[in-house]
């Protein structure tokens, strides 16, 4: 062979590797690491007594759902390992684990659209007889808590863990040094924008970068406007749903929101998972804050003298316009709760240690009274007898109340629709916020998306 | 950023007698590293462009489609800009980095104690990791709580982030920051390498410093520039760890590469097909590139007298 010739093959195969290894290198900086996944143990195999559960972590939750697994193991029921992840992380991971069939027996989740999306692969199995054995599961249960679980009229899914709807937080203290009142309307809304913003003040704190932020205002908006009705529409995939009137009013008041400087400045590169979005609120940068229930521990942990002063106001998001709204009052959005489903590649003992788990320790009394203690409200009826009077109690009634009683408690669009739709809503969201496109363009690109 | 790789190493046998015997040992060296490459490149490489021609949301069935994913792909809005990003973060990254790095390279090159001394202060952002570097400057650039708020410093109070222009120049500069001394060590070593009786004929000859830099130092280091221009035009198809931290390619999509957005359609969006279209667009655009670059290298592959 000629010498010259094979160097260069070399040389060329040589200078080829950086190009193609920096394409892999960017898939796999990206991707999931199948290795890890792999070696967090499997549901295909093992078999016998022992199943697995992976689930999120994260203080105080994590203590709590650890501590219900150790109960259950040190009952004799049988035993369940549990894995923990980082939010992101295992959004990720879990897809790729039930992708190759190495998921784990216990699904944690968030139910609706990611949950259909199992169900149409076929991993997890139905929970009707389960429930008809166990009718009370069912009943002591906030009916609201079902929706999520529902895909095409079985439930796939036990609801677990706590309510956390989305709340209208204020800060009294800026609020008396202003001399403002919580708003009853939007034209309230939009006076307060103004009345802040001439104090130097900012109206309203939001943490844009992570965009389902932003969302929880346009769920807010088109529920009171246009009533529940219209996502209903979109949820179910009717062409052009999002051609309702309320959808456009919705989009506009949003950008008059944005162009009356509504949000904090920056805005847009404020990420919720750093907290930022909270520490503006809690340190009286801005005056008011619509955010997740799940907010109060770290606002009570980390805001200095707001929650232990009484400084914390909250509230349901107001009334648009009570003379025209089509939408409940009482209505909220959020999450109605957390999704424990039981993998179908699971063996027939993992899936009966699973449903002995459900029905022995799951949202038991010790449990109940964890999730109480960490400022959280479980979806069980009459949780509301743990509040105690404690420092929590006033929080904790109100967001039982807010539960309990809402008309509609509607999940969070992000977790209802499928992942390839939400991803579409929150990159169009963004760009709304950003004015970056119109409300017809906002309009036109949803319907485009719809059924995907 | 993960994109970096060795500089190719060149054609130290083409000096030396018995050439053949010694190209043979080279080919029996790469034997390791291309079977490692098949099997982390080639066959993934081929898994995705298999993947690209599919719809899959990661979990069910792969259906095949046709070419459906690529129609969608390629008629998306998204694409262009998304393009146009990557080709602007290409061009920035080259125009800015190359002749700082040249600077710097040539000044540290020089043998005094305080330039050494000064060589390492450089080096430093290049121990850091992108995500550390990415999270830290997220934090000096924080609108409320970032340098400028905490200096009362007017003209650092911007909306660095959250204002698309300013975001995407941001980007620039990190990116900067962060490979410029990459790349002037690079050209450290090139310059160390030109021999000094060059200089020393054109200092007879009575042509000052600029005039030796330019006739001299800067066509010595023609083929350094091709390997570094390489790896930095290269490298920047794929930046992604420093934007998905910093901004996650917003505000909007003001810095949404090609990478980035293989990511979110692929990981985030559930779409498979998709992302592995744009991942092939990506391989394509890279290899091309590289082709292009050694093109315009020339085949010679030393150092002029060296």
């Amino acid at each position: 062979m000629d010498p010259k010739t094979s160097r260069r093959s070399f040389l060329s195969l040589a200078l080829g590797v950086p190009v193609a290894g920096a394409a892999l290198a960017a898939c796999g900086s990206s991707g999931p690491s199948s290795s890890a996944a792999g070696g967090a143990s499997g549901g295909g195999g093992g078999g016998g007594n022992s199943a697995t559960f992976w689930f999120l972590s994260g203080q105080p939750q994590q203590a709590v759902r650890e501590d219900t697994v150790k109960r259950f193991n040190a009952s004799g029921g049988g035993t369940i390992t549990a894995t923990e992840f980082q939010n992101d992380a295992y959004k990720t991971k879990i897809k790729t684990a039930l992708g190759a069939g190495q998921g784990p027996t216990i699904i944690w989740g968030w139910g609706g659209g990611g949950l259909a999306e199992d169900v149409k692969a076929g991993q997890v199995i139905a929970l009707d007889d389960w429930f008809a054995a166990n009718p009370d599961q069912k009943t002591r249960r906030f009916p609201s808590s079902f929706g999520a679980a529902t895909v095409n009229g079985k439930i796939y899914a036990l609801p677990a863990e706590t309510v956390t709807p989305i709340i209208f937080y204020y800060n009294k203290k800026v609020f008396d040094k202003v001399g403002a009142q919580p708003p009853k309307s939007w034209a309230d809304i939009m006076t307060l924008v103004e009345k802040f913003n001439s104090a130097g003040v900012a109206p309203f704190s939001l943490g844009g970068q992570s965009r389902w932020t932003n969302m929880m205002w346009l769920e807010f908006l088109l529920d009171r406007i246009g009533g529940p009705g219209v996502f209903q529409k979109v949820f179910e995939g009717k062409k052009d749903a999002w051609s309702d009137p309320a959808v456009k009013d919705m989009l506009t008041k949003v950008q008059d929101l944005v162009k009356a400087n509504g949000f904090i400045k920056g805005f847009s590169s404020i990420t919720a998972d750093s907290n930022a979005d909270l520490a503006v609120f809690y340190t009286g940068k801005a005056a008011m804050m619509v955010h997740g229930a799940w907010t109060y521990g770290t606002m009570k942990q980390s805001g200095g003298d707001l929650v232990s002063g009484g400084h914390l106001g909250y509230m349901n998001f107001p009334p648009v316009d009570p003379a025209t709204d089509k939408g409940d009052p009482t209505d909220t959005v959020g999450n109605p709760g957390q999704y424990y489903s039981i993998s179908s590649k699971a063996t027939k003992q993992q899936q009966d240690v699973a449903k002995k788990f459900f029905s022995t320790t799951v949202l038991d009394d010790t449990e109940i009274q964890k999730w109480v203690a960490t400022g959280a409200v479980p979806l069980v009826q009459g949780s509301d007898k743990y509040f105690g009077s404690g420092p929590d109690a006033d929080w904790l009634k109100f967001n039982y109340d807010i539960a309990s009683k809402a008309k509609v408690f509607a999940q969070s669009w992000d977790q209802a629709l499928s992942p390839t739709q939400a991803e579409t809503l929150l990159d169009n969201i963004a760009k709304l916020f950003q004015l970056s496109i119109t409300p017809d363009q906002w309009i036109a690109n949803m319907n485009g998306a719809i059924g995907s | 950023m993960t994109a970096l790789a060795p500089p190719v190493v060149k054609g130290s046998t083409t000096t030396g007698g018995g050439g053949a015997v010694k190209g043979a040992t080279v080919t029996w060296m790469a034997l390791p590293a291309l079977i490692m490459f098949t099997i982390f490149g080639v066959i993934p490489l081929l898994g995705v462009l298999l993947l690209s021609f599919t719809s899959w949301n990661g979990i069910g069935a792969i259906n095949f489609n046709g070419i459906n994913s690529w129609r969608t792909v390629l008629s998306d809005p998204a694409l262009p800009h998304a393009l146009w990003i990557t080709f602007k973060i290409m061009i920035f990254t080259w125009v800015i980095q190359t002749p700082a790095s040249i600077l710097i390279g040539v000044f540290m090159a020089g043998h005094q104690r305080y330039r050494e001394f000064l060589a390492t202060l450089f080096f430093i952002p290049l121990l850091l990791s992108s995500a550390a570097i990415a999270v830290a400057y997220k934090a000096l650039l924080d609108p409320n709580f970032g340098l400028g708020a905490g200096l009362h410093l007017a003209f650092l109070t911007q909306d660095w982030l959250g204002n698309g222009t300013l975001a995407f120049w941001v980007v620039m500069f990190i990116v900067s920051w962060q490979f410029i001394p990459f790349h002037s060590l690079i050209y450290q070593g090139a310059v160390r390498q030109i021999p000094t009786s060059m200089y020393e004929a054109a200092m007879l000859d009575g042509a000052g410093r600029v005039r030796t830099f330019w006739s001299i130092t800067l066509p010595q280091l023609r083929y350094v520039m091709v390997t570094s221009s390489t790896l930095m035009i290269v490298g920047s198809l794929t930046f992604f760890d420093v934007i998905f931290v910093l901004t996650a390619g917003g505000p909007a999509d003001a810095t949404r590469n090609l990478a980035l957005d293989m990511y979110i359609r692929g990981f985030q969006g559930n779409q498979m097909g998709l992302a592995s279209a744009i991942a092939t667009i990506l391989v394509v655009i890279g290899l091309a590139l590289a082709l292009f670059l050694r093109r315009i290298g020339g085949s010679g592959s030393q150092l002029e007298g060296a």
